[in-house]
């Protein structure tokens, strides 16, 4: 613990602070590659200065190369940007953008688990780096909707072609957006409620 | 151009299942899908999330240690566990071991967070529509 009680006391600034009627959170958590707008995008649609929380994850080591046949273990530290919106009095939303390498996001217990869904923010230069955590997802029944983060020079392909390349079902929303502008990322976050939605019309929600 | 392809590791989900109705025959509500993590585990505290919502129900007493008195401080109003984290530069499980601490002290109050489930809860997720379109 590196606490220290000095003055500068930090902490929630007045207008950060939640109504006392405040009395359950959602998540939401936001995946995709190295520098896809994960960040930007936590930034625009967030009531508070976004903010950092970290873990630290133990892993034995799996080095292929580790001919000593010892039990290494390395420990990293996973930082994770968050912001946070309030729906009601009651109710309050939050955002998670995870970073750095995937296969950490998911040894973190309680991110997926019980988050609402996701959203993949694609970067079309960039498109297999998404790969992987869609495989994730799907394999923990995580619900998620695809944004295609548009970047002025990256490679456009007609939508039903990224769809097939993704080899996204039919029914998972794939949207456009710029998630620098905040009623673009608002746009992203209503498609994946609307698609939360109509999964529960369908039942098919696990 | 074509872009890469992604080689599917899973087959297409099955389709789902028929509703099973709830134990003792008659759906209740057969609307809820996110529900209160925990809130009908017998006894058994639920684990802290990271969005579990903490409230001082204290002062803090003059046998708190620094950073008990520091969450106590931060929580006047409710926060989340997250952001008590980040405020106080602590890593999420050593956030969750103090606040557990204050739980057992009956110094914080936890708000349990919203959790997906495999039943539905329309209601919640046309709230957050409704609060997303007035952003
Ligand atoms: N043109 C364009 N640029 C964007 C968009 N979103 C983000 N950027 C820019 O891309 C850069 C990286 O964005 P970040 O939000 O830091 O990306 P990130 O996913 O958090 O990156 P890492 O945390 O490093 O993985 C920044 O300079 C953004 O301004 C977008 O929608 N369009
Ligand atoms: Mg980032």
């Amino acid at each position: 613990m590196d606490y220290n009680g000095s003055d500068t006391l930090p902490g929630p600034r007045a207008e950060d602070h939640l109504p006392h009627t405040a009395q359950a959170a959602a998540k939401i958590v936001i995946v995709g590659g190295f520098g896809v707008g994960k960040t930007t995008m936590v930034g625009s649609v967030s009531e508070i200065r976004p903010l950092t929380t970290e873990e630290t994850m133990t892993q034995a080591g799996i080095g292929i190369d580790d001919n000593y046949g010892s039990e290494s273990k390395t420990a990293t530290t996973v930082a994770m940007d968050f912001g946070r919106i309030s729906i009601t009095d009651q109710l309050v939303l939050y955002l998670f953008g995870t970073p750095g390498q995937q296969r950490f996001w998911f040894l973190w217990n309680g991110l997926f688990e019980g988050a609402l869904g996701a959203v993949v923010l694609v970067d079309t230069r960039r498109l297999e780096v998404s790969f992987d955590v869609m495989g994730r997802l799907e394999e923990r029944g995580v619900p998620f909707v695809v944004a295609i983060n548009s970047f002025p020079d990256a490679p456009s392909y007609p939508l039903p072609e990224l769809r097939s390349a993704l080899d996204l079902s039919e029914e998972i929303p794939m949207v456009e957006c710029d998630v620098r502008r905040r009623a673009s990322s608002r746009d992203v976050l209503l498609t994946l409620m609307r698609y939360l939605h109509s999964l529960t019309m369908t039942g098919s929600l696990r | 151009m074509t872009p890469p392809r992604r080689q599917r590791r899973y087959p297409a989900p099955e389709p789902p299942p028929p509703a099973k109705p709830a134990k003792g025959g008659r759906q209740k509500n057969p609307e809820r899908l996110y529900v209160v993590a925990g809130a009908d585990e017998d006894g058994a505290r639920a684990a802290l999330d990271l969005v579990t919502l903490v409230v001082a129900r204290a002062d803090p007493p003059p046998s708190a240690t620094p950073e008990q008195a520091a969450v106590l401080r931060l929580c006047g109003a409710p926060l989340s566990v997250a952001e008590l984290s980040a405020y106080l530069n602590l890593p999420f499980s050593a956030m969750t071991v103090l606040i557990t601490e204050l739980l057992t002290a009956e110094l914080v109050q936890a708000r349990a967070p919203i959790v997906r489930q495999a039943l539905p809860d329309r209601s919640l997720l046309e709230a957050v529509m409704h609060g997303l379109q007035r952003l």
